[in-house]
């Protein structure tokens, strides 16, 4: 698709300005470890140009790295006879479980609101939510407040300026992943932007797995939950009894 | 030092876990309290989801409880008759208690009536201990004062299935203490706990049992139904954290250890003392949640991965 892209854009190139965006990620694959505690991704690339950049506009780069989607449901509490219980729940059909935007300059600046509908690039737009039930009048309040909760956990971050361009060619940013990692495919997308409008997308993927004991563990657990439940209890009462019997030790 | 924790899906510091499990473990050994009403809520507090603190928490209680009870096996302060048929109320009750968990957590509101459970039996047992205590206290005090019959309620003695617990010194029939091991069980299952707290005053004051029994006792009791727990949450839910319960089971075991200790150098009086505070400062933290605005009124929950 991006080639099929690429070459169109190489086609009608002669006539109109195009631009191609070539980029790279510090890496691929994040493997999560037992002392995983978060990772750096550094995204870099160039941007090929049909013609020397000083007879043309100057260009913007955004870009997004956005971990799995997944269903939540945002519950608000009301105070009902005097204690605070949930009342109402608005389930969200899709919001990333991660999500950060690095720009070159404020996203307003570079980005027409019809342009972010279409790409759904700025954080409001990265999340759907149809179904919002008829009994909850307010349903937007549910949406800006997932943002909230999930911005003050450093799981959605906006990252204005971020994004370095040198010479209108190289660009480069970074990305920090939390420790509190879900597992998948992360997908990161550069858009090129001039006048508001985007000129050029690139898309790479990395895959964020559990691997060595941590993978171990977890497919245990899923595969044979049985088996797993009772090595627990083993576990637990060997600890219990090694203990035990040491501190006996120690007193005799 | 950092560690991730492969079904909880976060890194925590381990050292910070090591220091919760021994916290927790003291408490167990002193007072013969599983611990889970304090583990659970301190695991939320440092950021495991709600689903893997029960379940996993569950698992550790397995370990201090165990720990705990082979300290009071040696001092034979066990009472293993009275433990069996506590036993068999305890599983009936918590089979029992966990399908009225799955009703209503198809109903939604399972948070507020965990809550609420924790808030209203922490709070009679906390309070009612703590009188009975000080009036114990005030007693001791005053020499000539008439020796407070300990001992089996009138109508307890009317009832029939007499069975005689002799580590207990009671001649009682085995339907209260199968009623209190089943009225545990089911609340065990719901709150997520052991059910130590609630076991502890129910041996103590409806079968009139001495303290010093009750806490090896109840340990006995608790190993049982928390593995049973454990069992149920790994296979149901997948929540079991083995890794996170190994850290909190090294803190815990060694904090158990010198739980036992520090629990026999204690008078039994001072111990109800403490352990009816312990209660009624985790009763009104939670009272303050329901209570107090939140400062964050709404919540996320992550119900799948989307297609």
């Amino acid at each position: 698709m991006i080639r099929f892209v690429i070459a169109l854009l190489l086609l009608t190139s002669a006539a109109a300005r195009a631009e191609e965006v070539v980029a790279a990620l510090s890496q691929n694959r994040v493997s999560i470890t037992a002392n995983f505690d978060g990772s750096e991704i550094l995204v870099f690339g160039a941007i090929k140009y049909e013609r020397p950049p000083e007879q043309i506009e100057p260009l913007d780069v955004i870009i997004t790295l956005s971990g799995p989607e997944q269903r939540v449901v945002v519950r608000r509490k009301q105070k009902v006879a005097g204690i605070w219980i949930n009342t109402r729940a608005v389930e969200v059909d899709q919001a990333p479980s991660f999500y950060a935007i690095s720009t070159t300059r404020a996203l307003n600046d570079i980005l027409a609101a019809t342009e972010d509908l279409r790409h759904k690039i700025s954080i409001p737009r990265a999340i759907r939510s149809v179904g919002a039930p008829s009994n909850v009048a307010n349903s937007a309040a549910f949406t800006k407040a997932l943002i909230r909760i999930r911005e003050a956990n450093k799981l959605y971050k906006l990252q204005e300026y971020e994004t370095v361009l040198f010479d209108g060619t190289l660009f480069r940013t970074n990305f920090s992943l939390p420790s509190n990692l879900v597992e998948g495919i992360y997908t990161t997308r550069i858009f090129l932007t001039r006048n508001k409008r985007v000129v050029g997308t690139y898309k790479t993927f990395i895959n964020v797995r559990k691997v060595g004991f941590e993978r171990w563990i977890y497919n245990l657990a899923r595969r044979q939950p049985l088996i797993y439940g009772i090595m627990s209890i083993m576990i637990a009462i060997a600890a219990g009894w090694t203990a035990s019997a040491f501190f006996r030790y120690l007193r005799s | 030092m950092q560690i991730y924790l492969p079904i909880a899906e976060v890194s925590v510091n381990i050292f910070l876990l090591i220091g919760l499990g021994g916290v927790v473990g003291i408490l167990s050994g002193m007072f013969g309290v599983g611990g889970g009403f304090l583990i659970t809520p301190l695991l939320f507090f440092i950021g495991i989801p709600p689903a893997v603190a029960v379940a996993t928490g569950a698992n550790q209680i397995v370990a201090s409880s165990f720990s705990g009870v082979l300290a009071h096996f040696r001092r034979r302060t066990v009472d293993l008759r009275m433990g069996f048929v506590l036993l068999i109320g305890g599983l009936i009750g918590a089979a029992f208690g966990v399908q009225v968990f799955n009703i209503l957590k198809a109903l939604g509101q399972v948070d507020l009536l965990v809550q609420l459970s924790y808030v209203v039996f922490l709070g009679i047992i906390g309070t009612l201990m703590l009188i009975e205590s000080l009036n114990a206290i005030r007693k001791s005090k005053r020499p000539p004062a008439p020796r407070a019959k300990r001992g089996s309620r009138p109508w307890i003695q009317k009832l029939p299935f007499k069975m005689r617990f002799r580590t207990s010194g009671l001649y009682i029939s085995a339907i209260p203490p199968l009623i209190v091991g089943l009225a545990v069980g089911v609340l065990a299952a719901i709150m997520g706990v052991g059910g130590g707290f609630i076991m502890v005053p129910a041996m103590i004051y409806i079968l009139g049992m001495p303290t010093k029994v009750v806490v090896g006792t109840s340990l006995f009791q608790i190993i049982f139904v928390t593995a049973f727990t454990t069992i149920l949450h790994a296979t149901t839910n997948y929540t079991v954290d083995m890794p996170l319960a190994l850290v909190l089971i090294v803190g815990g075991v060694i904090g158990a250890q010198f739980g036992t200790q520090m629990g026999l150098r204690l008078k039994a009086e001072q111990l109800r003392i403490l352990l009816a505070l312990l209660v009624i400062v985790v009763c009104g933290k939670l009272a303050l949640d329901l209570l107090l605005q939140p400062a964050e009124p709404y919540s996320v929950s992550v119900v799948g991965a989307s297609q």
